[in-house]
């Protein structure tokens, strides 16, 4: 066990695990976030992402002691002010979840892509999107859902 | 848990809640013993506030296809009330009646009737109290929004009440009648659909923010205090017998609970959640092969089931004399088509947490059944039904995995053993190998043309590997229990069932037979249902055939199927044929369809080189919703990759409650059936899955998403305006034509059929 230093939504959070543990344990059962949920442990999915220093990672395969002092942002650390971000307000204009499971991943990711692409086409939108499984298969709404949001934060 | 972390945990919309509100307060703060509730008492199904706001308690549960914002529509118009003064409460056993959960796509076609019936009732029973109150008749009443006031000489808005003012806080105390949920009604009369304010709006889903935002807690996200984390450790091969674990291969990791076993069940419980993992992975258990094959390979499948002998066959269903219409057709054709078992593949794998404080049995979780798994539970644990409590939360797509739902059995009985409460998680590995399967099918289909290419024969033979087909988390048959010994006997038969169609074919004949594998129990291969339960597969035989038929008829297909459907004129009492007829001409038009036979055999300008494009059509129905969808494809012939570029789906589900959140839920529901046209295969060797994680066990991603997905809503009855138009359920008719319709498409595009599932995996079109 040791103690580890995390900065996650504008907060420091020191917990004491081994340094091996997947952050994503650490953000849920220590930190008690529930954005980012356990869909495959392997990295394949996206359910459990998490953007650090902006870029969207998988927190089941990186080990707590990897992230050093980086900025980690979570679906809840998203809205400002009491104010949704443009992406989720997106989300919920096109309706786009169904059982929602996956969508923490699909939101972080499109924020990841967004802020890269601000404009995306159906063509970079699949690809930057495309790691990110949906077993509902709301991609094609998740895809209008990125274009509306780019519109609104251009 | 208090009851304001029950109200934050359970997600209920609540807001507005009085602290006095004395139901509510016996309903969800009870320590237990949780009776059932009595679905002939109005209480049970409604409350309204002193604030003028109602909540609904609805014995379903919502998979994230609105169900619940459905509900509210409904009732609100029934009761007359504002539809954003009113929430509903879903699914939990100790609130709400046992409507049975969900299954079927039957919570509005269905239930949605008892939930009018009650809101109807109650808006009855307040305008009779008003009555009173206002010394007037109720005929010198009306009520909107849940404001009455007297109509009558010019006295409006004089006399006027809530109901909130009528009966706020208070219970209506009024006795319904019926003899099962289904039937629950009260004296009130149902409105007319014209008269209905909320229903054909698309107010946006009330589970949606949360489930944006991170707000919303999840079955997986709960914890009691004490909780400790448990995983289990499954046979490394199918019928694998324990023989012994070694504890001390996992003694240098922390926090260690206990190792459970039972039979073949293990499980290990650690303090956290990280280390149960790691010691799930590191426990050294020896495990005895078993002496034969368990099954075929998933390479073997199709001829192991063609040869293996049947436990249980259908009774043959014939009109007319098929093989005599055969021998004197003109042009006879036969074929062979292959679905594989494909598993549900949940995007979250199985989990619950269990709480056994208070000398009750506590289960959160996303079990779509959850009064069948309280049932189940009680039993499993030797506890009475009334000390158990499920109660139901957001999950993972369900689409049938959590209808025996193996985890909440799990976690009740670690938290049984070690007395504190327990989450169980199942790995993705675990999921994707040992979670239910839809059965594989192996089908045969004949049949015969005459001179003028009509179709005077058709003969459907299919055999299913279904046998001891799982029950509704009956205790007996999860996994859990079969591993610990039991064996439920006789088990189910299972089914091979019959296409939806509403073709008049003079000569028709239907034979079935179900196959069981070699080993029934404790095997990665149960079937289950996943989402409509084999209709994808059975449609796939069907309307693939159907197009092969028109190809040697040199017909249209589209024109093909409409003649089949308009030879007769009879019609059943939902008018299937009718709106059977309405779905493929709607479809037909928003494509654009140009009438002539497939396949293309010519090139569109303007496409690359190796792309070949064309177009499908297959339809179905399921219960009483009809569906028509046309799929345009693009194949790569280099690769063999097939894009669907373009989707059109005609659904007839009746009267429409929600328009946009069905559109949602067609447009994911067609691409689930894309997904399991194209890439999904449970593949296996002789002893265990080999479909492990999402590389074993492809699915559809953001790269196979159509350019355009159309989504047409008919309303084909041939009274379209009848004042009682029915709602139907909507969950997963679109996905049983998706199958035939790609292959369709293809075989448009290329010339070649395609006659096993999945699709995009196969060499053929690579040329």
């Amino acid at each position: 066990m040791a103690n580890i230093t995390l900065r996650v939504n504008g907060k420091a959070h020191t917990v004491d695990v081994e340094p091996s543990t997947p952050l994503l344990y650490v953000l849920r059962n220590d930190l008690d976030l529930s954005g980012p949920r356990f869909g495959c442990g392997l990295g394949q999915c996206g359910a459990c992402t998490v953007l650090l220093k902006g870029e969207a990672v998988r927190s089941c395969i990186r080990p707590v002691s990897a992230v050093g002092n980086d900025e980690i942002t979570t679906l809840e650390g998203l809205a400002q002010n009491g104010k949704l971000h443009p992406i989720q307000q997106a989300w919920i204009d096109e309706q786009v979840p169904q059982c929602g499971f996956c969508q923490n991943g699909q939101i972080l990711t499109a924020k990841a892509l967004l802020d890269k692409t601000p404009n995306p086409t159906d063509a970079q939108i699949r690809q930057g999107m495309n790691g990110t499984l949906c077993r509902c298969m709301t991609y094609y709404r998740i895809n209008a859902a990125i274009k509306r949001a780019a519109k609104v934060m251009a | 848990m208090n009851r304001r972390d029950f109200v934050k945990t359970t997600g209920a919309l609540v807001v507005g809640l009085a602290a006095n509100d004395s139901l509510f307060a016996r309903l969800a703060q009870s320590p237990g013993p949780y009776p059932d509730l009595d679905f002939l008492q109005l209480d049970s199904w409604i409350v309204i506030r002193a604030d003028n706001t109602a909540t609904f308690f609805v014995g379903k549960t919502d998979l994230g296809q609105g169900t619940g914002t459905a509900f509210r529509q409904i009732m609100s118009d029934e009761l007359d009330i504002a539809f954003d003064k009113t929430s509903c409460v879903m699914g939990s056993t100790h609130n709400t009646v046992d409507q049975g959960g969900s299954g079927g796509s039957d919570a509005l076609q269905t239930d949605g009737y008892p939930m009018r019936r009650v809101a109807a009732e109650a808006r009855r029973v307040l305008l009779e109290m008003a009555a009173k109150q206002l010394g007037v008749p109720v005929s010198h009443l009306a009520v909107s929004d849940g404001v009455v006031s007297v109509t009558e000489d010019n006295t409006t808005g004089v006399g006027s009440l809530t109901y909130g003012d009528l009966i706020g806080g208070r219970q209506f105390n009024v006795t319904l009648s019926g003899k099962n949920t289904d039937t629950t009604t009260g004296i009130a009369k149902l409105k007319p659909v014209q008269e209905m304010k909320n229903v054909g709006k698309s107010p946006q889903r009330h589970d949606i923010p949360g489930k944006v935002d991170g707000t919303v807690k999840w079955a997986v996200d709960m914890t009691a205090p004490g909780m400790v984390h448990a995983r289990n450790v499954k046979p490394p091969v199918a019928g694998a017998t324990l023989v012994s674990i070694n504890e001390a291969s996992i003694r240098n990791i922390p926090g260690l609970v206990k190792v459970v076993s039972k039979g073949n069940y293990v499980a290990v419980v650690f303090e956290r959640e990280e280390n149960a993992i790691r010691a799930a992975r590191q426990l050294k258990v020896e495990w005895k092969k078993p002496a034969t094959a368990p099954f075929p390979s998933s390479e073997n499948l199709f001829t192991y089931m063609r040869t293996a002998t049947p436990s249980s066959t259908g009774k043959p269903v014939e009109t007319g004399n098929v093989d005599a219409a055969l021998a004197n057709a003109s042009t006879v054709i036969e074929a062979e088509y292959d679905v594989p078992f494909q598993g549900h593949t949940s995007i979250g794998p199985a989990h619950a947490m269990a709480d056994p404080s208070n000398g009750q049995m506590t289960i959160y979780t996303n079990d779509m059944k959850s009064y069948g798994m309280r049932n189940g539970v009680a039993q499993f644990l030797g506890m009475p039904r009334d000390q158990v409590r499920v109660i139901w939360m957001d999950g993972p797509q369900g689409y049938g995995r959590t209808a025996a739902d193996d985890a909440g059995f799990e976690a009740a009985y670690l938290a049984k053993e070690i007395g504190r409460p327990v989450k169980v998680q199942w790995s993705r590995a675990e999921e994707t190998a040992w979670d239910t399967k839809g059965p594989a099918y192996a089908v045969k289909m004949r049949g015969g043309l005459d001179a003028q290419g009509n179709v005077v024969a058709l003969h459907y033979d299919a055999c299913a590997a279904d046998h001891n087909h799982l029950g509704y988390n009956e205790h007996e048959t999860v996994l859990i229990s079969q591993l610990m010994g039991t064996r439920k006997s006789p088990v189910s038969q299972g089914r091979a069932s019959l296409p939806s169609d509403m073709y008049a074919i003079a000569n028709r004949k239907s034979t079935t037979r179900v196959v069981p594998l070699p080993m029934p129990f404790e095997t990665p291969l149960r079937t289950g249902n996943l989402r409509d339960p084999d209709g994808p597969q059975v449609q796939f035989a069907l309307e693939s055939f159907i197009d092969e038929l028109a190809h040697k008829a040199k017909a249209d297909p589209v024109e093909f199927r409409l003649r089949m459907l308009q030879a007769s004129t009879q019609d059943d009492s939902g008018f299937k044929r009718a709106r059977s007829i309405a779905c493929i001409k709607a479809a037909a038009e928003k494509f654009g369809w140009d009438p002539r036979p497939s396949p293309r055999g010519d090139k569109p300008s303007g496409l690359s080189g190796d792309i070949l494009t064309g177009r499908g059509i297959a339809y179905a129905y399921r219960s009483q919703t009809v569906v028509a969808t046309i799929v345009e494809v693009e194949v790569n012939k280099q690769t063999g990759r097939i894009w669907a570029k373009r989707i059109v789906v005609a659904h007839d589900c009746g009267l429409v409650i929600n328009p946009e959140a069905l559109v949602r839920v067609v447009e994911a529901g067609a691409l689930y059936g894309l997904s399991r046209a194209l890439h999904e295969e449970v593949k296996f060797d002789a002893e265990k899955v080999t479909s492990v994680d999402w590389v074993t066990h492809p699915t559809l991603r953001h790269e196979d998403t159509p350019e355009r997905i159309d989504v047409v809503i008919v309303n084909g009855d041939p009274n379209p305006n009848r004042p009682d138009l029915q709602h139907y359920g909507a969950g997963e008719t679109m996905v049983k034509p998706m199958l035939a319709a790609v292959a369709n498409a293809v075989f448009d595009a290329t010339g070649v059929r395609m006659r096993r599932v999945p699709f995009a995996t196969r060499g053929s079109l690579r040329r």
